[in-house]
């Protein structure tokens, strides 16, 4: 844990852990014998769905619902659905959880091979959409009107995680190759690749326009690097998207080029493990496995108190059992012991202004987090800035009353969005 | 077995920097004990009384108004202590028993918990205390009167009064380095300028107050003083005398830079404590009271929640003007 300096006239800087040039391999998760993947789409039973448990899935296929909406998840193993059910996301988002029996050997789909006649942006659409990395293309590859530029990060959003400086680090062929297809398909959009400092010379063997930043935190979450670097504020609630910017990350890029390459849909995400000692290793592993099968493999000891939590530090989600699978958005596993959690507190604000010194955003987060107790919803949003949060944690971390002030403001915009959706559909 | 475990939830983030609200406390009593120290040297055993009720005795009512309030504990927190201890630090070596306890008493109930605790006091608990004392037993905060028994050889008249009474002439009396080396007559914890200094440089660079009010609070006072001065040597002191007498330098480091009654943001910071530094001057030179600290702080504490309104402008907002 990073303590608070003993001098603090100034901000506390968190810088990221460079990774070193000597990467390794990283550490292979055996194939797991069960796979669970989540579909973005809320599950209103089994009847009529076209998919039902004993169906059969390959290696690559595309697992949709069908009816309305085209969400699809691409089956990371081959086996047999074992069962569908409905699981509840942060947020309150409502997910179909598709669990599957996994078979050893794999049987690769070939559907993505086939249609190497298709326009290469709704190839992406249609098979690309559950990449490991996470990508959002179709607000990339298909936002209207066309985005001016990409950025791709090669460093990740949380401390301690470095999954993909690694990509960028030790899959500099396949990121090459990913660049190639975003460059055939957007014309003469800008590519940005964001690197730590020291990554800089290998990052520039991509041949696109190269930054190497010092990684300090949260420099690198979407809205701070558009105000830091592009000098665009993205609108208080709005995407980043809108002022003409798109993000990917670097695995999803690379991940990108080696399906074109193949012919075959990547299902390997690699991720940082992050132990209770804070040491970091690399590992790689099929998406749908769980968190078990990981802790496993890594013989990493746990007990009951301690926390397992899906991404960094600073903004990751906790999740309370073992068979929690890796999905493709899972760029770290962080297991913390009991005694090194942090503690929160039910005092009230003490107004000594921490926060408000240290909020990326400039949001006056002594007085937000007033009305947020109160459960002034609208107040929060009107008067005292809470779209404009870009999500950092810093808030919490740097509370001198220990006052869960992130976990206020997430609570308070899940709020706000569930009584605009209210609100719409009254009206 | 994997089912026995069970893992604990929780909204990040994961980490917390370490800091407390007791680890400030504890770094303010710290900061403030070579002026304590000194203050209890000079004064001797009936400076250690006072402060040691006042401590005791205020951590004593937040423990029985919680118990009434039926609220959690909060004496672990330190901050009654700092309360008790910055309200003692304000009262002469002879305090008379009931005053301190009736002093914590209010401090501690009319001046923070009625309001519902630590963070939500509009204005700066020891002072609220203070101002009423002073209002009710005007000859308890007299110090010529109630340090009468006491010679350190040199002039034993309060200082600040000695200003407002006789002017400058007999000010001059006074020299500057008695002044900040502890010399002088006055509160058991307010006379220690170098005391004070060295502890408020200490709780400025830890970051416990804010340089930014302290700072101005200084700046303000100075100049303020400066133009009275200037403008009739005759009739107001220097400035040099008003920033080593009276409350100033233990108000610049203790009382004004109080959390919860003082803005954040870097421009009302400013003006909040160089506010209170022109209303101490005026008090002492055209007001009735002797010293101004007090009622300036108490004023500027009434300000705090409107010049808080003047703030950056957040990421990604627009302001429509009407």
């Amino acid at each position: 844990m990073i303590k608070r300096s003993f001098f603090s006239l100034a901000k506390p800087k968190l810088a990221f852990p460079v990774l070193k040039q000597d990467l390794g391999d990283p550490v292979d998760i055996p194939l797991p014998a069960k796979a669970q993947v989540f579909l973005e789409r809320s599950f209103a039973g089994s009847n009529g769905l076209p998919i039902r448990p004993g169906d059969k899935f390959k290696s690559g296929q595309r697992i949709g619902l069908g009816g309305e909406g085209d969400e699809y998840v691409v089956s990371p193993v081959t086996g047999v659905v074992s069962r569908i059910s409905s699981i509840k996301g942060y947020m309150g988002r409502n997910l179909t959880s598709v669990s599957i029996d996994v078979e050893k050997e794999d049987v690769w789909d070939d559907e993505f091979g086939a249609a190497e006649g298709m326009l290469p942006a709704e190839r992406i659409e249609r098979f690309l959409g559950s990449l490991p990395g996470q990508p959002d293309f179709s607000s990339v590859v298909g936002f209207r009107p066309p985005l001016k530029t990409i950025v791709i990060l090669g460093i990740d959003k949380d401390l301690l995680i470095s999954t993909n400086q690694y990509v960028v680090g030790t899959r500099l062929e396949e990121l090459i190759k990913g660049v190639g297809v975003l460059k055939q398909i957007l014309g003469d959009c800008r590519i940005v690749l964001f690197v730590p400092a020291g990554l800089g010379l290998q990052a520039e063997r991509t041949g696109v326009e190269v930054r190497a930043l010092p990684p300090a935190y949260p420099d690198f979450l979407p809205k701070v690097l558009m105000l830091r670097f592009f000098g665009k504020e993205v609108p208080a609630g709005g995407r980043c998207e809108e002022s003409g910017v798109g993000f990917l990350s670097a695995e999803a890029v690379a991940n990108l080029g080696n399906a074109f390459a193949e012919g075959r849909i990547p299902v390997h995400k690699t991720l940082t493990v992050i132990r209770k000692d804070q040491s970091v290793v690399n590992v790689r592993a099929r998406i749908g496995t769980s968190v078990q099968e990981i802790l496993r493999a890594l013989k990493i000891e746990t007990r009951t108190g301690d926390r397992l939590i899906l991404g960094g530090p600073m903004t990751g989600l906790s999740v309370y059992s073992e068979e929690t699978p890796v999905l493709a958005g899972t760029d770290a596993l962080m297991v913390q012991d009991e005694s090194q959690a942090a503690r929160f507190s039910d005092t009230h604000c003490v107004n000594c202004g921490e926060c408000v010194r240290i909020c990326p955003a400039k949001m006056p987060v002594n007085m937000l987090v007033r009305v947020l107790e109160n459960q002034m919803y609208d107040e929060a949003v009107r008067t005292y800035d809470l779209l404009s949060c870009v999500e950092c944690g810093l808030c919490s971390f740097v509370c001198v009353a220990r006052i869960p002030i992130f976990h206020y403001v997430m609570l308070g915009k899940y709020e706000h969005e569930r009584m605009k959706s209210a609100e719409g559909s009254n009206g | 077995m994997a089912k026995d475990k069970l893992y604990v939830g929780a909204h990040a983030p994961f980490w917390h920097n370490g800091s407390s609200i007791r680890e400030r406390s504890c770094n303010t009593i710290l900061a403030a004990l070579p002026a304590v120290l000194m203050g209890i040297y000079f004064y001797g055993a009936p400076a250690l009384g006072v402060l040691a009720l006042a401590m005791s005795s205020a951590m004593i009512w937040e423990w029985l108004v919680n118990l009434v309030m039926r609220k959690p504990i909060t004496i672990g927190d330190g901050n009654a202590a700092v309360i008790g201890l910055v309200l003692g630090m304000l009262f002469p070596a002879t305090m008379p028993w009931y005053a301190v306890v009736l002093g914590t008493l209010i401090a501690i109930l009319v001046g923070k918990q009625i309001y519902g605790g630590i963070g939500c006091n509009p204005f700066n608990p020891s002072l609220v205390a203070y101002a009423m004392l002073l209002l009710s037993w005007k000859g308890l905060l007299e110090f010529d009167a109630m340090l009468v028994n006491y010679d350190f050889g040199v002039n034993m008249v309060y200082p600040i009064g000695a200003l407002k009474h006789f002017g400058p002439k007999v000010a001059e009396n006074y020299r500057l380095a008695d002044l900040l080396m502890g010399w002088q007559a006055g509160a058991i914890g307010a006379t220690f300028g170098l005391g004070l200094i060295i502890g408020g440089i200490y709780l400025m660079v830890r970051g416990y107050i804010r340089w930014e009010i302290a700072l101005s609070f200084l700046a303000g006072l100075f100049v303020t003083a400066l133009i009275f001065n200037a403008a009739n040597p005759a009739k107001y002191g220097s400035p040099f005398f008003h920033l080593l007498s009276g409350y100033t330098l233990i108000g610049a480091f203790f009382l004004v830079t109080e959390d919860s009654s003082s803005p954040v943001n870097f421009l009302p910071m400013l003006i909040y404590g160089a506010g209170a530094g022109i209303l101490t001057v005026l008090i002492r030179n055209v007001g009735f009271f002797i010293d101004g600290v007090v009622f300036a702080v108490l004023m500027m504490n009434l300000t705090n929640p409107l010049l808080d309104k003047i703030r950056p402008k957040a990421l990604g907002r627009r302001i429509d003007y009407a």
